[in-house]
């Protein structure tokens, strides 16, 4: 009980605007309803904690696409508070089970927002990699709209240059934004497009230069290579740059998100994560896989279609959007 | 890492009952919580786990693995079999009108790869049953959707239908419905907006459109990538749509594709074929059993058959084994060995299709491409007919001549050299082993040997 109180102090005193909150609640209604539901059905259902518990427990963590490793660490860690404090009653075992959870999804005690690398002056290089179909163009022409309501000057690279209508795509959204867009034709190298690119920006005095690349299967040995090349240009063209290699996943992705973000951090050394299309029924449990697993910190969530649905990833409003409900009846009870 | 394969967790816990005369329910109920594990990360709905443990479950300790000579064997089998079945039976084909067009509707999530496909299936459908595809692009959401397909409708010169990003999506289909019918064309694909399966009112416009154009098929394309969630997706759409199939993409990539499991298991709609790579003709039917094997991390050797049935020339693969064995293999054996596994595919993917490739030491951290084969090919092709034919001649000046000659450094041609030798040891040794008692098991795979590896 207590703990539930400190995390929702803890969440208002830091000056956050009800906006973030609301915005996150409502992106993760999904997500919320059937990890507290669940672990209430759970919870209804057993009078003893046993083996079965834990079980079904596994399984609900599992159906949230946590990862099987963090959950079966998880599981363990808990078997053991309980042992040592002696729990019987399912009740007094779910505010353990919440700790938990927030603990991995919250990381170090008081971890600051992870907010984007950018330069104080001069040019800043941010690199998109990812898959086929995660929603990079997309997210990229998010960010540009944020980037340039912060009053920077941004510029973009058609770095896709292999699939069909790619160029067109974000062509439409440096449109939208009111952003240029520098691109070669269809079929053409990309390294040599984000070259063009690094120039234009420079020659223009853009602050902020965002590079779109093709999404590739990480298994692809060949165009991880491309990748890797593409990421030596920008190095070579830009001291220090680039200065953030976003790695886009779909929150719907399952387990191989893991293998993801392991291989495209080897070829271009990750430094953070963006989980698109929360707003479906993705239960986002990627992300505790993710933090635990690999610790690339998640830096922005798609929560929705519209070109301001970008939010900078918030671990306290996660948790607080997460845990909203269980938190309400919690504090009902006392 | 957690994409080892069921395989090989399995191999440690059958192990220990291997040399057991029987296997008792204690090594069973240990044996299917790796199994549930396995299954759980290759992304299997945690539902059909459940029911597809309780079956495997009684099974395995049933008669039929009790009195069963090989316990650990039968038990695989079983599971195997159960993960079969759970996939379905057969492959099914694309249902057809009794009155052209043939109208097919693709909807999905978005990044599925609705429009991919749309034109992957429309090149299927030319190629393999001579039929003419119109396009339709009736995604006016996403930017640049319609330009997309009509970039594949270039490509594979193929009417594409579009009205711009301001019409009506119902309208669309319509009207290209009476394109269609005034073209005299067999196959109208309609390629929707992806949309979430949670938005009523993008979810009602696919209905609307269904109710007009009346599709023989609704093909649900799904991410192979997609965890738990897949389910639902594929349960809500199914609710709505009634879908009569199911695409699987994106398969070409490391994702043990349990998703597909699931989706069968629960809509009962058939998989009716699987996206294998980014060009316009890899897409392939489904076959639930070679699926199975995947999952299972057995390999997938009905496949990689196939391949080298349709690509290598048997006649010559007879020789090349008689030089192998005979150790008279030479680099030009070699080269011509490289070039027919070249034509089977790309090496990663045929690697894949190897039973216990995944376990073999060392193979994890190789990485094939098809550059490095040309790099290979290079260094030989510099070398004289006699350094071919006799590499013992070789001397630093030829090597350094080589390395010239093919642009790669010296240090490449010399470890070439010595695993082309340590490779030829290898032949010798196995060919020993063939002659004895695991002669018949080794004979399978002849022909098939990768001396690069």
């Amino acid at each position: 009980m207590s703990f539930f109180k400190k995390l929702k102090e803890k969440f208002q005193s830091t000056e956050k605007t009800e906006q973030v909150s609301d915005k996150y609640k409502e992106g993760l209604t999904k997500t919320r309803k059937s990890f507290s539901e669940k672990i209430n059905d759970l919870v209804a259902r057993y009078r003893k904690v046993d083996e079965d518990f834990f079980e079904d427990l596994e399984e609900i963590l599992i159906s949230a696409d946590v990862g099987v490793e963090t959950v079966m660490d998880l599981i363990d860690e808990l078997q053991m508070e309980v042992k040592r404090q002696n729990i019987k009653d399912t009740n007094e075992v779910k505010s353990v089970i919440s700790e938990k959870l927030v603990e991995i999804y919250q990381g170090e005690d008081d971890e600051e927002i992870a907010t984007l690398n950018l330069q104080e002056d001069g040019l800043t290089v941010i690199l998109f990699v990812g898959v086929n179909g995660v929603g990079k163009t997309t997210t990229i022409g998010k960010l540009a709209h944020q980037l340039k309501e912060q009053g920077k000057e941004v510029l973009l690279a058609a770095g896709d240059t292999f699939r069909a209508g790619a160029i067109e795509q974000l062509n439409e959204w440096g449109k939208r934004v009111d952003v240029d867009v520098i691109k070669h034709s269809e079929g053409s190298d990309p390294a040599a497009v984000i070259f063009d690119a690094i120039q234009a920006a420079k020659s223009r005095n853009a602050d902020v230069l965002i590079c779109d690349t093709a999404g590739r299967l990480q298994n692809k040995v060949n165009l991880m290579n491309e990748l890797s090349k593409i990421k030596r240009v920008i190095e070579r063209e830009v001291p220090n740059g680039p200065h953030e290699v976003l790695l886009a996943l779909d929150a719907t992705t399952g387990q191989n998100a893991l293998s993801q973000a392991k291989t495209f951090g080897e070829a271009t050394n990750v430094t953070g994560i963006v989980l698109t299309k929360l707003d479906g029924t993705a239960k986002g449990g990627i992300v505790l896989a993710i933090r635990n697993e690999l610790g690339i910190p998640v830096k922005y969530v798609g929560l929705g279609e519209q070109m301001t649905d970008l939010q900078q990833f918030d671990p306290q409003a996660f948790v607080y959007g997460l845990f909203a409900d269980m938190m309400e009846e919690e504090n009902l009870d006392s | 890492m957690a994409f080892e394969g069921l395989a090989d967790r399995l191999q440690s816990t059958i192990q220990k009952i291997k040399g057991k005369g029987k296997v008792t329910e204690q090594d069973v109920k240990e044996m299917t919580r790796e199994v549930r594990l396995a299954l759980l990360e290759a992304d299997v709905n945690f539902k059909v786990v459940k029911q597809f443990i309780a079956k495997v479950k009684e099974r395995a300790v049933g008669e039929e693995v009790m009195e069963s000579l090989t316990p650990g064997q039968q038990v695989i089998k079983i599971v195997k079999e159960e993960l079969t079945s759970l996939m379905g039976g057969e492959e099914s084909k694309i249902n057809s009108a009794d009155k052209p067009p043939t109208v097919i509707m693709m909807v999905g999530l978005q990044g599925a790869g609705k429009t991919t496909t749309t034109g992957k299936l429309a090149n299927l459908l030319r190629k393999k049953y001579n039929k003419k595809p119109l396009l339709v692009a009736a995604d006016v959401y996403r930017p640049a959707a319609i330009d997309q397909l009509q970039t594949l409708g270039k490509q594979l010169n193929m009417p594409v239908y579009s009205e711009g990003t301001e019409a009506n999506p119902v309208d669309i289909a319509n009207h290209a419905m009476k394109q269609a019918k005034d073209d005299h064309l067999d196959y109208v694909l309609v390629d929707t907006a992806g949309r979430l399966h949670v938005d009523n009112d993008l979810m009602d416009e696919l209905k609307q459109i269904e109710q007009n154009v009346k599709p023989d098929e609704i093909f649900l394309v799904v991410d192979a990538m997609t965890g738990q969630d897949a389910v639902n997706v594929a349960e809500s759409f199914n609710e709505q749509l009634n879908i009569s199939g199911v695409i699987l993409t994106k398969l070409d990539g490391d994702t043990r594709g349990g998703a597909a499991l699931s989706i069968r298991a629960v809509t009962d709609k058939p998989i009716k074929f699987v996206g294998m790579g980014e060009k316009l003709d890899q897409l392939e039917s489904f076959h639930p059993e070679r699926m199975a094997s995947r999952i299972l991390g057995m390999g997938d050797v009905l496949s990689l058959i196939e391949k080298a049935q349709e690509n290598v020339d048997e006649k010559r693969a007879k020789e090349l084994e008689e030089k192998m064995r005979s150790a008279s293999f030479t680099f030009e054996d070699f080269l011509e060995q490289m070039g027919q596994v070249k034509k089977m595919g790309p090496l990663d993917e045929l690697l894949d299709m190897i039973p216990g490739a995944n376990k073999m030491k060392g193979m994890k951290n190789l990485e094939f491409s098809d550059k490095q084969i040309g790099h290979v090919e290079a260094i030989i092709q510099s070398m004289t007919p006699q350094e071919r034919m006799e590499p013992s001649i070789m001397n630093a000046s030829r090597k350094k001549r080589i390395a010239k000659g093919s642009g790669r450094p010296i240090s490449e041609v010399n470890r070439l050299l010595k695993q082309f030798e340590e490779m030829k040891k290898m032949m010798k040794q196995m060919t020993n082993m063939q002659q004895g008692k695991r002669g018949k098991k080794n004979k399978k795979m002849k022909g098939l040997n990768f001396p690069f590896m």
